[in-house]
């Protein structure tokens, strides 16, 4: 993902896992109050 | 003023190969949270009836938080610029949570002053500076892209407001069996609320301190794959110089962007503040509307969708056609759709609608974008420091637009449910003339002179000092 540093620190790799527990966890309530939002707002179409 | 060595900034330097793709959700983390301050209402009326007071001594709970939010931006900007976002999001993670634990205390014992103090004081500076850190962060480390990061992190506010408000109703549907949200007219009891805000103060600790955790800052040298630091050098409105936040706020830039940011955010709270009573109005036949209040509730929740979808793909849009140009659309379009809802919107109902959603995208957008439009003209040396002085234009546009639109609504002289779509255009109008002082102010623009910059020594604070690279990842 990015260039190395020429500095003395050894690179790493972030654990995929990591990244896509992080994603998750702010994914799953965000679709959340998308979908509840979404069926309110739903009802101004419905009549 | 030093901070534990866990949570300072060289602690959290990222080494070489780290996956830059961790620190929107740390950003989100955080912003998912402190966004529930837009979902106040949800439990404002059962706090009326707690304390037996009105809907205005309970409103200010919310304004409170809201003057707090750019004062605390304002003075702590520079510390959270120095400390590093680790410290600043565990800040104000202990904060928002105190905050929301004193209000529920203050809920339980009746005594509406802890409320104030606790949500509206203590969780104000949390908000502040939980506000500005992420933000500075992402930008920092996606240099190629900041709209987009800019845009990830602030529709996290406005998600923050979608999840608590359903959130809330449930929970409290649950500490209260005789409160049904889904029936017009019931109202949580209070100790249901104070349940509530000890429910959110444990989920958002857990939350906010995930983000603290996990977020780290990008080493000086450190640059994204396939990014030339020297393309910038030929957009001519966008530095890579520095300006330090004492220096930002002596330039004519920092001012012209201040009142951009006021008049669209003030056009854009014109809306918000009144969206369901104003569509209701506007479609009114005599004392009843033509837009049921269901209807009504769905606008207010489309808004809520345009508000949040604005921030990120406008913001992101900016990435491409500049900072300058999309602020003379949010502003010059939105003139015309202020005209188009002020002499057409009562003509029918998808008019209103669709001219509405698309200015509150505008909003929304105008918000998200503000910081990348800072890094452009100052650089990221101190850009959440400058953020922060700039957000000062959102406290002072969140007490300006309900005046607008509440004193023009009360020299109409209309009782609440008589109200007409002709009683609103005043303030429409005013919003007009508002957006285009914006327009102007944002047409004068240019790039920051020469004498404000910082000495090259002294571009990126992480360069002063030999980092201690973070051990974790």
């Amino acid at each position: 993902m990015s260039s190395a540093s020429p500095g003395q620190q050894q690179p790493t790799r972030t654990p995929t896992g990591l990244i896509a527990f992080a994603w998750t966890l702010v994914g799953v309530p965000l679709v959340y109050g998308l979908y509840q939002t979404v069926k309110t707002a739903s009802s101004l179409f419905g009549g | 003023m030093a901070v534990p060595s866990f949570l300072a900034r060289e602690r959290i330097v990222a080494r070489p190969g780290f996956n830059r793709w961790l620190i929107p959700p740390a950003a989100l983390a955080v912003h998912l949270c402190i966004g529930q301050a837009y979902a106040t209402s949800v439990y404002k009326t059962a706090l009326v009836a707690h304390f037996d007071s009105t809907l205005t001594a309970i409103g200010i709970i919310f304004s409170i938080a809201i003057v707090m939010l750019g004062l605390s931006a304002a003075v702590f900007g520079t510390w959270v610029d120095k400390n590093g976002p680790r410290a600043a999001m565990f800040t104000s993670a202990c904060l928002w949570v105190t905050g929301f634990l004193v209000g529920s205390l203050g809920i339980y014992t009746e005594q509406l002053w802890l409320l104030y103090l606790g949500y509206g004081v203590i969780g104000g500076i949390g908000l502040g500076i939980g506000y500005i850190s992420p933000v500075s962060t992402l930008i920092k480390w996606f240099p190629d892209r900041p709209g987009l990061a800019t845009g990830m992190a602030i529709m996290g506010f406005g998600g923050g407001a979608l999840i608590a408000s359903p959130l809330s109703r449930q929970l409290m549907s649950w500490y209260d069996p005789g409160y049904d949200p889904s029936v017009a007219g019931t109202t949580p009891s209070g100790n249901a609320v104070a349940g509530l805000f000890l429910t959110l103060a444990a989920v958002y600790a857990v939350f906010m301190m995930f983000g603290a955790f996990i977020v780290r800052v990008p080493a000086a040298d450190w640059r994204p794959d396939g990014f030339d630091p020297a393309s910038v050098k030929s957009k001519p409105m966008i530095t890579t110089e520095s300006v330090s936040a004492a220096n930002a706020i002596r330039t004519p830039q920092f001012w012209l962007l201040w009142i951009v940011l006021f008049c669209n955010v003030t056009a854009g709270i014109g809306i918000l503040e009144q969206a369901a009573p104003m569509i209701q109005d506007f479609f009114r036949n005599g004392t009843s509307s033509a837009v049921a209040v269901t209807t009504a509730a769905g606008f207010v929740g489309l808004l809520s969708l345009f508000n949040m979808g604005g921030r990120f793909v406008w913001s992101s849009t900016s990435d491409f056609i500049g900072r300058k140009p999309i602020y003379m659309v949010y502003l010059g379009v939105g003139i015309v759709l202020y005209v188009i809802l002020a002499t057409l919107g009562s003509s029918a109902t998808w008019i209103f609608v669709l001219t509405a959603a698309v200015i509150i995208s505008f909003y929304g957008g105008g918000f998200a974008t503000i910081p990348a439009y800072l890094r452009d003209l100052f650089g990221t040396y101190q850009v959440g420091a400058i953020h922060g002085r700039l957000l000062t234009a959102w406290s002072a546009a969140g007490v300006a637009g309900p005046l607008i639109v509440n004193g023009v609504l009360d020299l109409a002289e209309g009782e609440p449910g008589t109200l007409v779509a002709g009683d609103y255009r005043p303030a429409l109008f005013i919003m007009v003339g508002l957006l285009a002082v914006g327009f102007v102010a944002n047409l004068l623009v240019k790039p920051v002179a020469s004498r404000y910059w910082e000495p090259r020594t002294t571009d990126v604070p992480t360069a002063t000092a030999t980092p201690e690279r973070s051990a974790a990842r």
